[in-house]
C-alpha cells in the first residue's frame, strides 16, 4: 500500500464516517481533517494509533522501522491481552542510527526480518515506517514484498508514520495494510450462517473475554476478532464472516465499509457498555442474521442475564445513587459509558463532545438532560474547573488525565486502553459498579484533603497548660 | 579492562534503552517552572510522556510543535514560535526546554537560526530563558539525551538577577546529578550537602518536581526544582560535584565558564564511594570557615552514626549477596554504580548489557559487557541468581526463573519511584537489604 495524499484524504473522507456527514449536508466537518496544534496538542501520533489496532494481534512479530523512540519509549506497555501467545509483547525495532540515514535503512530492515523469522519464526510481521524512514524515502513495500517472497512468510506494510496525523487515521491505516495483504488470503476450517467479525475490540484488560461466553451462549460463532486476543490466521479469512460488528469505534470504520463492498458483508455499530446497549447489541445481531430461534435464545439469555444483574447490582444502586460525575473520553464511550452510569442510578453532569459524531452527540444530548454540560473541547484545567463548578463527586476518564484528577484530590475511574478491569457486558458493569464504589467511598479521601493542625485558623494550643 | 562489544544484529528485540529527547525531558524536568518542549511530531512527546507518567505516577507537563509531514519539508520555524506563543499564555513558564528529535535532525532545521529570528520578532519573550539542545532519537539514548540538557542548562546565560539577590549566607555548592540518580537520590544528597553547611545548587533537581507531592493549584508547568534565580546565581559556586560520569562535559563547561573546579564522583552508593563524597564535603566547608585555609574537617555526627550503621548491614548481608552470580542490563552510569557494589560485597557480575558508550564501560568489575537489549539479556543471563534491569526484564525473568530487582527506567509495575532511594550510607543500606530480602526469600 503506498501513502500518497490522495489515499490519506480518502481516508480522512472516510463516507462510512459520521464527522463526514454535518447537518444538512453542508459542508465536511473539520474534526478529522485538523491538524494539531503546537503547544497545546497532546495526543498520539498515526504510528502510535496504528500500533493500538495491530499490535493485539498475538502471535504476529511487529516490527517497527525507525530509530529508537518510536518502539523503545513504547513498547510493551499496551494494555490487551492473549490467551495463548505472546509474540505481540515484544519490541522489534530496527533502531536506525545516522549511517542508515545516510544510506538508506532498506538493508538492515530486510536483514532484520531475516534475523526474527529464523529466530522466533512468526505467522506474520507487521512492518511499521516511521517519520524518519519515511522522510528518508525508504521503501518499506519494496522490501516487504521481496522479504515475503524469500522468507514465504507475509511480511505487511504499514504506513503510518507519526506525522501524516493522529492516532485516529493510524488505526485507518492499519486497517488498510490488514484490508489490502490480510483480509481474503485464507478460508476458514468450517462457516455457519452465525458467523460475525467482532472489529475494533482490542481486548484491553481481557474484556472480549467478558463477552465471548453471551455470544457462545445463543449461538453466534465470532469468526474473528479484529484484533483483540486474535490470531494471525483468524483474520485472513474474516471475509467469510455474514456480518460485522463494529464495537465502540469508528477507528476501523474503513474496514467495515470496505468489506461490504469487497464482500457484500453488512456492518451495525454497537457497544458492550451498560445493561442497554449490551442487550441492544445481542438483539441487533440477532435480528441482522434473520434467524428467529437465535433471536428467540437471545431473548432468553437477556431476560436471565438482567435478572442475575439486578440482584447482583442492587447493593452498588444503594450506595452509587445520585452521585455526580464528569466523563471525559471520546468517541462512542462519551455516550454509552454514560448509558451504563445511568444503569447505576448515577448522573452525568459534564461529558466530553470532541471526537463525538453528529449522533454520538444527540445521543449525548437526550443523556445529559437540561442541565448537563457537554464539552466540545477541554484540558486540565477546564476539567477541573467543570468538575468544581458542577460539584461532581469523581471524575471518569483515560490515564492520562488520571493526575489530573487525583492532584486535585477527586476520585478517579480509568476508562481508556491502559486499564486493567473489563467493563464490558453483564459482568463487565458489576465490576465497573464495584470499581465507582471503591473509588467513591474510600476512606482516603478524607485524609489527603483534611490541613494539617497548624494550618486550621483558629486552633488553640491545648497542651499550653500542660506545659511548665 | 572490560572487553566492550556492541551487538551486531540488524534488529533489536526487546530494546533496552530509550530515545535521548526522553533523557533530554527528564533532566529539564529538574528545573521550576518549565515546559520541556519536542521538536518533532506529536507521538514523540505522547510516547515519552505516557512511559514519564506510568513510571513515576505523576502529571508530567510536556508540550510538542507537532510537525506535520508538510511543515517538516517546509521547515519547522512556525511550528516553533506558534508551541512557544501557546505556551507562553496557557502555562506561564519561566523557561522553556526546547530539544530536537529524529524527524527534525533528519530534516535539519537549522535551530539557531530559527531562535535567532523567533527571538528578533518577539522582544517580549526577553525575559523568558529557551534552554536548547539538539538530541537525534539516533545518536545515543537516554542518558547521552539528559547529559546532552545538563550541558546545555549550564551553557546557557541566565542574564544578571533583577534587583538585589539575598544571598544565602551558605557558601554554595554545584551538584550536576546525573541520570543514575532518583528524585529520592537527590533528595538525600541534599539532605547530606546541607549537613555540612553548604548549599546545594543541584542541576537538575528531580526531587522538587517528580518526587510524588500534593499541590494546592494544578500544574502545567513543573511545581518546583532548580529556579530561574538560583540558575542566574550558578556563578557563585565554590566547587562543582558531577556525579556520574555522564556529568563531565557539564562540569567541565562550568569550568571554561565560570573557572569553578570540579569532581567527578562516578558512583554514590558503597561504603568507599560514599566516604569519598562526605570527605570532599568536609573539605569544601572547612575552607568557608578558614581565611588561611586552615583544615578542620567536621563530619556531621549523624552520618558518622550511619557509617557504622552501614558497616553493620555489610555483615549482615554478606551471607546472603557473597558469591552470587549477577547479571545486569543498565544504562552505563547505572550500570557501574551498581555492579561495583554488587562486587565490593563479594558477588560476581555474570554478565552485563548496557544502551550506549560511554569510557566508564571500560572500568566495569567484569571481562565483558554488551551494548544491546534484553535479548542480549535473555542469552547470556542463564546460570545468574539475580537479574537487576527495569520493569520490562520481568517476562525474561520469569521465562529464565531467576528473580528481578527493577532499576533504571521505566519501572511499570513498583510504587515509590519517586521517592525510593539507593545512595548514601542510607540508600546504600536501602540496597543491601532488598537484595538479600530477595536471597532469603528464595532460600538461599
Amino acid at each position: 500500500m503506498k501513502l500518497t495524499k490522495g489515499k490519506i484524504a480518502d481516508l480522512l473522507n472516510e463516507p462510512g464516517c459520521e464527522h463526514n456527514h454535518k447537518k444538512g449536508q453542508q459542508g465536511k466537518n473539520k474534526a478529522c481533517t485538523q491538524q494539531a496544534k503546537p503547544g497545546a496538542a497532546q495526543g498520539g501520533c498515526a504510528f502510535d494509533g496504528a500500533s493500538i489496532a495491530l499490535v493485539p494481534i498475538t502471535d504476529a512479530a511487529h516490527l517497527v522501522h525507525g530509530p529508537i523512540a518510536c518502539a523503545g519509549n513504547s513498547w510493551g506497555s499496551r494494555g490487551s491481552l492473549s490467551s495463548d501467545a505472546t509474540t505481540y509483547k515484544m519490541g522489534f525495532t530496527t533502531d536506525i542510527s545516522e549511517n542508515d540515514i545516510i544510506f538508506g535503512g532498506e538493508k538492515r530492515l530486510y536483514k532484520g526480518i531475516s534475523q526474527i523469522i529464523k529466530r522466533y519464526d512468526p505467522p506474520a510481521i507487521f512492518v511499521y515506517s516511521t517519520c524518519v524512514t519515511a522522510l528518508i524515502g525508504d521503501d518499506l513495500d519494496a522490501v516487504c514484498e521481496a522479504a515475503t517472497k524469500k522468507f514465504e512468510t507475509p511480511i505487511i506494510p504499514v504506513n503510518s508514520p507519526g506525522f501524516v496525523g493522529s492516532k485516529n487515521l493510524g488505526n485507518r491505516l492499519a486497517g488498510e495494510s490488514l484490508l489490502d495483504y490480510v483480509v481474503g488470503t485464507a478460508e476458514p476450517e468450517y462457516t455457519t450462517p452465525y458467523d460475525i467479525n467482532l472489529i475494533g475490540e482490542y481486548n484491553v484488560a481481557g474484556e472480549v473475554w467478558s463477552v465471548l461466553p453471551l455470544f457462545e451462549k445463543v449461538g453466534i460463532r465470532v469468526l474473528s476478532k479484529i484484533t483483540g486476543d486474535a490470531t494471525f490466521e483468524e483474520i485472513r479469512y474474516a471475509h467469510r464472516a455474514k456480518l460485522n460488528v463494529m464495537i465502540c469505534s469508528k477507528a476501523l470504520i474503513n474496514m467495515g465499509r470496505k468489506m461490504e463492498e469487497r464482500y457484500g458483508i453488512p456492518y451495525i455499530e454497537e457497544s458492550f457498555y451498560g445493561v442497554e446497549d449490551m442487550n441492544r447489541c445481542l438483539r441487533n445481531i440477532a435480528q441482522k442474521i434473520g434467524d428467529e430461534a437465535l433471536q428467540q435464545r437471545v431473548e432468553t439469555v437477556i431476560a436471565e442475564e438482567t435478572a442475575k444483574l439486578d440482584i447482583a447490582l442492587a447493593p452498588y444502586r444503594a450506595r452509587l445513587k445520585d452521585k455526580k460525575m464528569v466523563l471525559y473520553t471520546g468517541g462512542v464511550k462519551s455516550w454509552s459509558v454514560m448509558s451504563a452510569a445511568q444503569d447505576l442510578g448515577m448522573k452525568v453532569v459534564a461529558t466530553s463532545t470532541k471526537k463525538s459524531t453528529e449522533e454520538d452527540k444527540a445521543k449525548i444530548k437526550k443523556l445529559l438532560g437540561k442541565d448537563g454540560i457537554a464539552l466540545a473541547k477541554g484540558n486540565a484545567k477546564e476539567i477541573l474547573r467543570v468538575i468544581a463548578k458542577t460539584k461532581a463527586d469523581m471524575l471518569v476518564a483515560g490515564g492520562r488525565n488520571q493526575y489530573t484528577a487525583l492532584k486535585a484530590r477527586i476520585p478517579f475511574l480509568d476508562i481508556n486502553q491502559e486499564r486493567h478491569t473489563p467493563y464490558a457486558g453483564y459482568v463487565g458493569l458489576i465490576e465497573m459498579a464495584k470499581e465507582f464504589d471503591r473509588a467513591l467511598h474510600s476512606p482516603i479521601w478524607q485524609q489527603v484533603r483534611q490541613p494539617a493542625p497548624w494550618e486550621k485558623v483558629a486552633s488553640s494550643p491545648a497542651l499550653k497548660d500542660s506545659l511548665p | 579492562m572490560t572487553t566492550i562489544t556492541r551487538n551486531k544484529k540488524s534488529v533489536a528485540v526487546n530494546p533496552l534503552k530509550q530515545s535521548p529527547p526522553l533523557g533530554a525531558a527528564l533532566a529539564f524536568l529538574g528545573l521550576k517552572g518549565i515546559v520541556p518542549l519536542f521538536h518533532g511530531s506529536q507521538g514523540c512527546t505522547a510516547f515519552a510522556k505516557v512511559l514519564l507518567v506510568r513510571h513515576f505516577r505523576e502529571a508530567i507537563p510536556l508540550a510538542t510543535t507537532a510537525m506535520t509531514e508538510v511543515t517538516t519539508i517546509l521547515g519547522g520555524e512556525e511550528n516553533i514560535e506558534q508551541a512557544i506563543l501557546t505556551l507562553v499564555e496557557s502555562a506561564k513558564p519561566d523557561l522553556i526546554g526546547l530539544l530536537t528529535t529524529g524527524l527534525t535532525e533528519t530534516r535539519g532545521d537549522d535551530m539557531d537560526a530559527i531562535l535567532k529570528s523567533i527571538r528578533q520578532r518577539h522582544p517580549e519573550l526577553d525575559y523568558l530563558p529557551i534552554i536548547f539542545v539538539s538530541t537525534p532519537d539516533y545518536k545515543g539514548a537516554l542518558q547521552d539525551g539528559y547529559a546532552a540538557a545538563v550541558n546545555s542548562i549550564v551553557a546557557t546565560d541566565y542574564g544578571t538577577p533583577v534587583g538585589a539577590i539575598r544571598e544565602s549566607p551558605l557558601q554554595q555548592v554545584t551538584i550536576l546529578a546525573g541520570s543514575l540518580l532518583s528524585p529520592g537520590d537527590v533528595e538525600e544528597i541534599k539532605e547530606i550537602v546541607e549537613a555540612f553547611g553548604l548549599n546545594p545548587l543541584v542541576i537538575p533537581d528531580l526531587s522538587g518536581s517528580v518526587d510524588g507531592h500534593l499541590d494546592d493549584d494544578y500544574n502545567s508547568k513543573t511545581p518546583g526544582g532548580t529556579s530561574l534565580s538560583q540558575l542566574q546565581q550558578l556563578e557563585r559556586s565554590l566547587f562543582t560535584i558531577a556525579i556520574g560520569e555522564s556529568m563531565r562535559l557539564g562540569a567541565e563547561t562550568l569550568k571554561q565558564k565560570f573557572g569553578t573546579n570540579y569532581q567527578i564522583l562516578p558512583r554514590l552508593t558503597g561504603l568507599g564511594a560514599v566516604d569519598k563524597f562526605l570527605w570532599l564535603l568536609a573539605q569544601i566547608s572547612s575552607y568557608k570557615t578558614n581565611d588561611n585555609w586552615q583544615f578542620l574537617p567536621q563530619i556531621p555526627e549523624k552520618y558518622q552514626r550511619q557509617r557504622r550503621q552501614l558497616q553493620d548491614a555489610i555483615l549482615d548481608t554478606h551471607f546472603y549477596l557473597g558469591g552470587k552470580k549477577v547479571s545486569l542490563a543498565l544504562e552505563p552510569d547505572l550500570l557501574y554504580q551498581t555492579s561495583w557494589l554488587l562486587k565490593e560485597m563479594g558477588a560476581e557480575v555474570h554478565t552485563g548489557v548496557t544502551t550506549t558508550k560511554s569510557p566508564i564501560l571500560k572500568e566495569l568489575p567484569c571481562d565483558k559487557v554488551t551494548i544491546g537489549d534484553l535479548e542480549d539479556l535473555e542469552d547470556i543471563a542463564p546460570g545468574s541468581d539475580l537479574i537487576i534491569t527495569n520493569s520490562q526484564g520481568k517476562s525474561l525473568a520469569d521465562k529464565l526463573h531467576i528473580p528481578l530487582y527493577r532499576m533504571g527506567y521505566p519501572i511499570y509495575d513498583r510504587l515509590g519511584n519517586g521517592s525510593r532511594c539507593l545512595v548514601g550510607y542510607r540508600g546504600t543500606m536501602q540496597f543491601l537489604f532488598d537484595i538479600g530480602n530477595i536471597f532469603i526469600e528464595l532460600g538461599h
